[in-house]
C-alpha cells in the first residue's frame, strides 16, 4: 500500500514535470523578458499629460468552475457490471490544469461463484452498494475543435486525470486510487458534454487472497461553467 | 469610431443553434449576475493595440478568426483562467488572453487592469484550499484543508481527514495554526501546531474493538511551495499524540504531499 503511494506520487510528479514543461508558455515563464509588442506606442488613445489615475479591475463573470452529473457503466471486478451514477465538480486553475472532486454509486451484482453454488452469498445484499469518491488533478492534453457539417464549430479537449480517494464497499471503506481519461464537447462557451473512461484501483481480500482490483467505469456527463 | 470588422474565416465561424439558446439561458440564469452591457462595470473597453485577436477558444492554440481594430470598443462577457470573452458591436464572440487585454482602455481613456494571480499573492492571499495524501502511522491519509491568512506569517486551517488502514479505518478533524517565517520564500517553510478529534473503527473482521474517539494533538513542519499562478505545492510532515482512554498515549507520524491554491 504505501509503495503504491509512493508510486502514485512519483507517477504524478513526472507527469505535472512533462506537463509543465510542455506547456511553459501556457505559464507565461517565457515572457518575462518580452515586452509587450505596442506597449510604447498607443499614443492615440492615451493622452501623456493626464495625470496618473486610479486603476480599475472590471467587474467580469468568471467562469472557472464546472458542475454537472454523470451516468454511465461500471464493472465491478467479479461482482458484474452495472449502471452508474455520480456528480462532479472541477475547478479550473489555467487553461491546462484543473482539479476535479467526483461522487459516484453503483451496485454489485452476484459473483460466478455465488450463481454456481446457488444459495451461498460472499456478502450481504446491503453490503453491495458501491459507493466512491475521488480527488483528482486533471490536464487538458489535446484541446482542439470539433466541426459539425460545414458551418459549425465545437471546442473540445481531451484531457487526462489521476487521484485518490476512497470506496464503500463490502462492509468497508477502501482506499482507492483512479485515472483515466475524457473528452470534453462544449455546447456553447458554458455547457459542456463528456465521455469519460476511469480504473479504479483498490485491495481487496473478500475471495481468500489480497489482491488489487481493477474496476472499470465509463460513463456521459454534462457540466455546466459558471 | 473607425471602422473594425476586418476578417472572418467562415470555417471557424462560431454559430450557435437555436435550441441551445434556451438551455443556455436557462442554465446561465441562475450563475451569471446578469447582462455584460452596464458601463458602470466597466466591462466595455476600447482597444488600445493596433488589433485585439480574437480565438475560437480559450487557450493558445485556438485559431485566431477574428480581429478588432484600434479604438473600436468590446464588451467582456466573462472570463476562463486567463482569457476573457469578448464581443465586438456586430455580436461576434471570441475569447482574447490576458496580455492583449492589458492594453485595452476605458472609453474615457483610463488603464484597466486585469487581475492575476502571481507570487505577491501566494504571501497575501487570504484563502487557500488543498488537498494532501500520504502516510499515517502505516496507514493511507486523504485530507481537506481550508486556511484563513491573518496576515503574511500566520494562518489559521481547518483540516478533514480520512485514514483508510489495513486494520482499521476512521476521521480525524483539526484546527492549526500555521507560522510561515519567511512567507516571501517561493520555498517557504512552515511550522504547525493543533489539536482535533480522530474516530477510529477498527475492521470487525481482524480485530475485535468498539469504535473510539479520542482527541488529538500536534506539532509540525513543512514546505509551501509556490508552482504557478493560484498553485501551491505542499509537503508536510507531523507528529500526532492520541490522547487514548487507556493508560498510555499513543503517537503517530504522518508524511503528506498536495497541492493546494489560493484565492
Amino acid at each position: 500500500m504505501e509503495s503504491r503511494i509512493r508510486v502514485l506520487f512519483l507517477s504524478t510528479l513526472v507527469v505535472m514535470l512533462a506537463g509543465c514543461a510542455a506547456t511553459k508558455n501556457l505559464f507565461d515563464f517565457g515572457q518575462e523578458n518580452a515586452a509587450p509588442p505596442t506597449a510604447e506606442s498607443p499614443g492615440q488613445v492615451i493622452d501623456p499629460e493626464v495625470e496618473r489615475r486610479e486603476v480599475k479591475e472590471p467587474k467580469i463573470d468568471t467562469e472557472n468552475f464546472e458542475v454537472g452529473g454523470f451516468v454511465g457503466l461500471m464493472s465491478i471486478e467479479d461482482f458484474g457490471s452495472d449502471f452508474v451514477y455520480g456528480a462532479r465538480i472541477a475547478y479550473h486553475v489555467t487553461e491546462g490544469f484543473f482539479v476535479e472532486a467526483t461522487v459516484g454509486q453503483t451496485e454489485a451484482g452476484l459473483t460466478s461463484f455465488e450463481v454456481l453454488s446457488g444459495g451461498a452469498r460472499l456478502i450481504a445484499d446491503n453490503e453491495r452498494t458501491f459507493t466512491y469518491y475521488n480527488l483528482n488533478l486533471g490536464y487538458n492534453i489535446l484541446p482542439g475543435e470539433g466541426f459539425v457539417g460545414e458551418g459549425r464549430a465545437y471546442n473540445t479537449s481531451l484531457y487526462l486525470v489521476a487521484g485518490l480517494g476512497s470506496t464503500r464497499f463490502a462492509g468497508d471503506d477502501r482506499f482507492t486510487v483512479n485515472f483515466g481519461a475524457g473528452f470534453r464537447f462544449l455546447l456553447t462557451d458554458s455547457v459542456a458534454l463528456h465521455i469519460d473512461f476511469r480504473d479504479h484501483l483498490f485491495d481487496i481480500d473478500l475471495l481468500g487472497e489480497e489482491k488489487t482490483v481493477h474496476n472499470l467505469e465509463s460513463h456521459l456527463g454534462v457540466t455546466v461553467f459558471f | 469610431m473607425s471602422e473594425h470588422n476586418i476578417t472572418t474565416i467562415p470555417s471557424t465561424f462560431r454559430s450557435k443553434p437555436v435550441w441551445l439558446a434556451g438551455f443556455v439561458a436557462v442554465a446561465l440564469q441562475a450563475f451569471a449576475p446578469g447582462p455584460a452591457d452596464a458601463a458602470g462595470d466597466l466591462r466595455t473597453v476600447a482597444v488600445a493595440d493596433p488589433y485585439l485577436e480574437m480565438h475560437t477558444g480559450p487557450g493558445r492554440g485556438y485559431p485566431v478568426f477574428h480581429i478588432v481594430d484600434r479604438g473600436a470598443s468590446v464588451v467582456i462577457v466573462m472570463r476562463r483562467t486567463d482569457w476573457y470573452l469578448v464581443r465586438t458591436d456586430d455580436g461576434t464572440e471570441g475569447w482574447v488572453d490576458r496580455a492583449q487585454m492589458e492594453l485595452t482602455m476605458q472609453p474615457d481613456g483610463q488603464k484597466v487592469s486585469f487581475e492575476r494571480a502571481g507570487q505577491d499573492d501566494f504571501m497575501n492571499a487570504t484563502w487557500e484550499v488543498g488537498i494532501l495524501a500520504g502516510d499515517f502511522g502505516g496507514a493511507n491519509i486523504i485530507s481537506v484543508y481550508g486556511g484563513y491568512s491573518l496576515n503574511p506569517h500566520v494562518s489559521i486551517e481547518v483540516w478533514g481527514s480520512q485514514i483508510l488502514g489495513n486494520f482499521s479505518n476512521g476521521w480525524m478533524g483539526s484546527v492549526n495554526v500555521v507560522h510561515e517565517t519567511w512567507p516571501d520564500w517561493r520555498f517557504s517553510p512552515f511550522f504547525t501546531l493543533g489539536a482535533g478529534v480522530i474516530h477510529t473503527q477498527p475492521k470487525s473482521t481482524i480485530i475485535q474493538g468498539a469504535d473510539r474517539t479520542d482527541q488529538v494533538g500536534h506539532v509540525g513542519a513543512g514546505f509551501r511551495i509556490y508552482a504557478t499562478r493560484r498553485f501551491v505545492l505542499r509537503l508536510e510532515y507531523k507528529s500526532y499524540v492520541v490522547f487514548t482512554s487507556r493508560d498510555e498515549n499513543e503517537e503517530v507520524e504522518e508524511w503528506k504531499a498536495g497541492f493546494a491554491f489560493f484565492f
